[in-house]
């Protein structure tokens, strides 16, 4: 299976062709991919070398003039390094583009700290406006990606990870979607989590929500699956824990209701090795998953122990 | 102030009622914002250099400020902008009634201009550092879209280009060949670590066209702001007074 990321290129690519309006800004990551693309289009393929504040900047501009950017690079250099630029020359200015990351959360153990953005959607949610996708397939960041650059002037961040599940969702950019229907509690898989979180679920009695759009987080379908399912919620996500639980409550307000965030933790490991190694540390590894959403539901196999709701 | 042929010929005309639009007017809009009777020199360090700009190089007018073939002035010094209001109401961009609201809650001219508000401002500023980035995206964006006639130009304190973000477009423009790209750095002496070489040196290094002139000289300032520079972005320091003087 190709990676979201070898997805990236040739998508674009097409859309470039098809939409005079579509430009790519780099900063010299994922050029590669583009050379043919930067063949056919020498205007609207730049790359900007490594400077990612001329990279928002630029791609600001090119909005101005009635362009739809597209902005690539690793997460922590598209989201955190130029997050001023981001507030500022895209929010402020009333600019659009779709910023496309790589790297996620720890995809590139072995590269350190560096190169790992687990709060790049948290900081986002600082922010006005934005749509956030969480593709947990490469079939369904093709889809993605084509959503988000149709997506008139919005400002839209495409989160793209090494990480993917086995199979892909139907996604339509912008609901979650029930992939398995209990009782006692429901579960929000992010992204590439969903393959974990089935795994730790299996016989339990839950509802799993598959979450590829979280922003705008979709608050009706989490009421709709608490109606059969109760309101204990626990949300999974590939990137810092607890991101989501704002808007979980959010849209449980008007119910007594209980949140568990469940995602990358905020302790710098100062550890290299593998993307297992790290998912473990984390403790989002199937095992680990079904021992805290477990815990949490107050859950065993196939029945419910305590009638909560 | 030095006192120029473009001066005298702008006062002569206000002076004989040709109307409000004149650069005598300047200080009379100013003073609807302020309410001081004379400004300092840090007030009114962008002025002449704007209003040369606004009255004999940009292509762009109150009626064509949504015209995609428009010229694109970008005021990244955005501190100080009474300066910019008040020439942006001499040429009716924006009704000089708006002047003395200036930084109300209900004004749409704030201490730092917001381009969905004023009417001719083609970005908010205020952040030091934004507009030379926003502006080499403009020139792409133009040029992506075979507008090959509009030019962009930005404005920026020298204090300004302390902010690492500048030299990022500035090295990018000149290999690029932005040649539809023009930066006017106001020089008043206030940034506290000048530029070694000068200001003009270290765009010339990143392959600009560049010129140093009188700030207040009209003429000065129109020369160079149209003199041409096939391939190469282009970069007008104005010096004016020093801040502190």
């Amino acid at each position: 299976m190709d990676s979201m990321r070898e997805r990236f290129a040739p998508v674009v690519t097409r859309l470039l062709d098809e939409d005079p309006r579509v430009a790519v800004v780099l900063a010299e990551i994922g050029l590669a991919g583009f050379e043919e693309a930067l063949r056919r289009h020498p205007d609207r393929v730049i790359n900007v070398g490594i400077r990612e504040q001329l990279l928002i900047g630029a791609a600001a501009g090119l909005a101005l003039t009635g362009l739809r950017p597209v902005v690539h690079t690793f997460a922590s250099f598209l989201v955190e390094r130029p997050f001023e630029q981001i507030k500022l020359d895209l929010g402020h200015q009333d600019a659009g583009a779709v910023l496309v990351s790589a790297a996620a959360s720890f995809d590139w153990p072995a590269g350190g700290f560096t190169h790992m953005s687990p709060g790049d959607v948290a900081l986002l949610d600082t922010l006005d406006g934005w749509t956030v996708h969480v593709p947990g397939h490469p079939d369904e960041a093709a889809t993605l990606l084509r959503h988000a650059v149709a997506a008139g002037d919005d400002k839209v961040y495409v989160r793209l990870s090494e990480q993917a599940n086995a199979q892909a969702q139907p996604v339509d950019g912008s609901r979650f979607h029930p992939v398995r229907q209990g009782r006692a509690g429901v579960v929000v898989a992010v992204g590439p989590l969903l393959d974990p979180v089935l795994a730790a679920t299996e016989g339990l009695d839950v509802t799993v929500l598959y979450a590829t759009t979280v922003r705008p987080f979709d608050a009706a379908a989490l009421r709709r699956a608490t109606d059969t399912a109760g309101t204990d919620v626990v949300l999974v996500e590939p990137y810092l824990a607890g991101t989501s639980t704002s808007a979980a409550n959010d849209a449980l307000a008007h119910l007594p209701h209980r949140v568990l965030g469940l995602g990358v933790g905020r302790r710098e490991l100062r550890r290299y090795g593998s993307v297992d190694e790290h998912v473990r540390a984390h403790g989002l590894d199937a095992r680990t998953l079904r021992e805290r959403i477990g815990g949490f539901l107050d859950v065993r196999e196939g029945l419910r122990v305590r009638a909560q709701v | 102030m030095t006192t120029t042929a473009t001066q005298r010929r702008d006062t002569d005309g206000y002076e004989q009622g040709y109307g409000h639009d004149g650069y005598a007017a300047l200080p009379g809009l100013m003073r609807l914002m302020s309410g001081d009777e004379k400004h300092g020199p840090a007030a009114t360090s962008t002025l002449d250099a704007l209003w040369v700009l606004y009255d004999r190089v940009l292509r762009v007018t109150p009626a064509t400020v949504d015209d995609p073939g428009r010229d694109r002035f970008l005021l990244s010094k955005g501190h100080g902008p009474m300066a910019y209001y008040a020439v942006l109401a001499a040429k009716g961009f924006v009704p000089a009634g708006w002047l003395p609201g200036f930084g109300s809650y209900d004004s749409p001219l704030g201490h730092h201009p917001d381009r969905v508000l004023v009417p001719g401002a083609e970005i908010g500023s205020g952040s030091l550092g934004h507009g030379l980035p926003i502006a080499v995206g403009t020139a792409l964006g133009l040029r992506a879209q075979g507008l090959d006639d509009p030019r962009v130009w930005v404005l920026v304190g020298d204090a300004e280009l302390d902010e690492g973000s500048n030299h990022e477009a500035i090295a990018y423009a000149g290999p690029a060949g932005l040649d539809r790209l023009h930066t006017v750095v106001i020089d008043n002496s206030s940034a506290s670590w000048a530029l070694p070489g000068g200001i003009a040196r270290r765009f010339e290094a990143a392959g600009w066209s560049a010129a140093t002139v009188d700030g207040r000289d009209h003429e000065a300032l129109y020369a160079a702001f149209t003199a041409p520079h096939p391939g190469r972005p282009r970069v007008v320091v104005a010096q004016v007074e020093p801040k502190d003087a």
